[in-house]
């Protein structure tokens, strides 16, 4: 009834792999936001499996930091992608180009 | 049997990202990114941590992304476009993230440790957890909650519409002119 | 006892748990049909079967032959999966919802719960948090202004709730001291209900039941739905058999909502238990199904008696009176219980 560690890890890596892939090539501000939280949910597991590792409770801990960091990042990034689309009317990034209209 | 449910959970994590990169419409992204979340907390049971994988589906699952889908929803957000940003992104995007990935896969896997995990290996209930929580970690848990009201008011302040601009002092009828638009309105 | 018999038991008890759900689903649409007529001075269904206690069967067979409209402008997928997801999630809850002590059928003792997670509650928290989405995607995937609107409304009406109701179970869990649902009934034992517990228990319930009210969208709260406002809501655009699901998800949280109810604040199926062993079993669940029962006449009491809120009160009220009281609450009972963890005020 076990599995090595590296499964996990490897789990965490692809998570990570398609986030980053997501925020380079998605053109919705929105989904490059979804892809930061991919990001931050592989993460998420590494920081569990390898608390399981060393049977170590600090890295659930952790998790939470980074869930109640998420969070607060997701709602004060959201919030200015609704000030943004008020005043670009877009919400493609390669559009939002000029710092000022 | 732990392999089985880790391949599970595992594969239903990485179909949920893959189709996060792959769907065009935002709103399909997000719901992917939900299966990928729930999932996760399934992985997050199998490890034994169960509060986290309770707070989870609570916290990222029930509350960030329907934040998401709600913006989705106001914005009207539509279908993403062919463009020449995005046919650049993924010529460079892809082969990159491809190098990236695999030169940190061969790095990390070099130096693996070949430890062996069993299944519930964690202590993962809330009274072990609450004694950490607000014992040795309380000063960052205060941090945290300080954090999400400084969020709480920015994003308040930054989603506010603007305030309407008053309209300039001459153009208000004059204290002198509106006895006089009255008076034409009684004649009427 | 072996992983076959512990697997067939399991199966048979989920299928018992969804049948019995189901049918009280369908029988608190007749309880709510009756009480309302009764209150509104006039017989309700009386008709099919006495008392009209047929009447389910008959809506069922009507929702089932209805034609099931798809209007060619909703986005297809989001639009059948709405409803799903909503009785899905409707539905899951109530397998940690423990009825009763544990029965004893020849040598196989089996508690009366699908399964006793010692995060029990949290679960159930977390899956009224994924009942959300159903709302969510339902009214926006109608492509219709007003089952947009309705949609997003009721979602963030929901939502704000949501925190409320999460704060005011806090100081249950520190008067019990544990998440699992059965733990907590336990610590409920010779009428010392979380209820009685006055004023933070008190005060703890009423938050926590008008919390409720607004997190399963009825009445007083019901603006996101109601006949006479925006259509019909974020279910508007569909017919037949989808709002016949959209129907048994309201009514099946109500099921849970109830349940939580007892179990949390008045005992669960604690009760005076006598006879012999079969009827010791059976008398626990008696008293929590006539418990919940009551719950729901007050659930369908309340939707007859009381005039709605317009949605801004509503959204003012949740956040700006239900919020700070539920966190006071909490701040007061954790110093209590930390001062005297066997003080009761009222005996």
């Amino acid at each position: 009834m076990t599995i090595p560690l590296s499964c996990y890890l490897i789990l965490s890596g692809i998570l990570f792999t398609c986030g980053v892939l997501g925020f380079l090539i998605k053109r919705n501000i929105i989904t490059i936001f979804m892809s930061i939280e991919l990001m931050l949910n592989g993460v998420n597991l590494s920081f569990v499996a390898f608390a399981a590792q060393w049977h170590a409770l600090s890295g659930q801990i952790f998790v939470f930091f980074v869930m109640v960091v998420a969070a607060a990042e997701a709602a004060v990034g959201l919030a200015i992608i609704i000030a943004v689309y008020r005043t670009r009317e877009t919400l493609n990034v390669d559009q939002v180009n000029l710092l000022k209209l | 049997m732990h392999l089985i449910l880790f391949l599970f959970f595992g594969g239903i994590c990485v179909a949920g990202a893959v189709n996060l990169l792959v769907q065009r419409h935002p709103i399909n992204s997000a719901l992917s990114l939900v299966v990928v979340m729930a999932s996760l907390a399934g992985e997050y049971l199998l490890l034994g941590a169960e509060f986290v994988a309770a707070i989870q589906v609570i916290v990222y699952a029930g509350a960030i992304m329907v934040l998401f889908i709600f913006t989705i929803m106001l914005l009207n957000a539509g279908e993403e476009e062919r463009s020449k940003g995005s046919r650049v992104a993924i010529l460079l995007g892809i082969p990159g993230v491809a190098i990236g990935g695999v030169l940190v896969a061969w790095t990390l896997l070099r130096h693996s440790n070949t430890a062996w995990v069993p299944m519930f290996a964690l202590p993962g209930d809330p009274r072990a957890i609450a004694r950490l929580l607000f014992r040795d970690f309380l000063l960052p848990f205060e941090v945290t909650s300080v954090l999400i009201l400084i969020a709480i008011m920015g994003a308040v302040v930054l989603a506010s519409k603007p305030e309407a601009v008053a309209p300039p002092k001459a153009a208000e009828p004059t204290p002198r002119e509106a006895p006089e638009l009255v008076a034409s309105g009684r004649e009427r | 006892m072996s992983i076959t018999t512990f697997a067939i038991v399991s199966i048979i008890k989920s299928i018992a748990v969804i049948f019995v759900l189901l049918t009280a689903v369908a029988y608190s649409v007749w309880l709510e049909r009756k009480v309302s007529a009764h209150i509104q001075n006039r017989w309700g269904p009386t008709r099919v079967g006495p008392f009209g206690l047929l009447q389910p069967l008959a809506d069922g067979v009507k929702f089932i032959f209805k034609e099931d409209l798809t209007q060619p402008y909703v986005y297809k997928t989001l639009y059948i999966a709405s409803p799903i997801i909503a009785v899905v999630f409707a539905i899951t809850a109530i397998s940690v919802i423990p009825f009763g002590n544990s029965i004893t059928i020849g040598s196989i003792t089996t508690p009366f719960q699908i399964t006793d997670l010692n995060i029990g509650l949290l679960v159930v928290l977390g899956i009224t948090s994924m009942g959300v989405y159903g709302v969510a995607l339902a009214g926006w995937s109608s492509n219709s202004k007003y089952s947009l609107l309705g949609g997003l409304r009721a979602s963030a009406q929901m939502i704000s709730y949501e925190v409320s109701l999460g704060l005011s179970l806090i100081p249950v869990l520190m008067l019990a001291g544990s998440f699992s649902l059965r733990e907590i009934v336990n610590k409920q034992q010779h009428l010392h209900w979380n209820f009685f517990y006055f004023p933070f228990g008190t005060l703890a319930f009423f938050v926590y039941l008008i919390s409720a009210y607004a997190e399963t969208n009825r009445t007083p709260f019901d603006l996101p739905e109601a006949e006479s406002e925006l259509v019909a809501g974020y279910h508007t655009e569909y017919s037949a058999m989808k709002f016949a699901m959209f129907f048994m998800a309201e009514y099946a949280n109500m099921v849970t909502v109830a349940c939580l109810s007892t179990l949390l604040f008045f005992g669960g199926w604690l009760g005076p238990v006598f006879g012999p062993p079969i009827v010791q079993s059976l008398l626990p669940v008696l008293w929590f199904c006539l418990k919940v029962f009551f719950f729901m006449f007050l659930y369908v009491w309340v939707r007859w008696t009381l005039p709605r809120f317009r949605y801004d009160q509503l959204m003012a009220f949740g956040w700006k009176v239900l919020l700070p009281t539920a966190v006071a609450n909490l701040v007061v009972t954790g110093l209590v219980v930390a001062w005297k963890p066997d003080i009761w005020l009222v005996k």
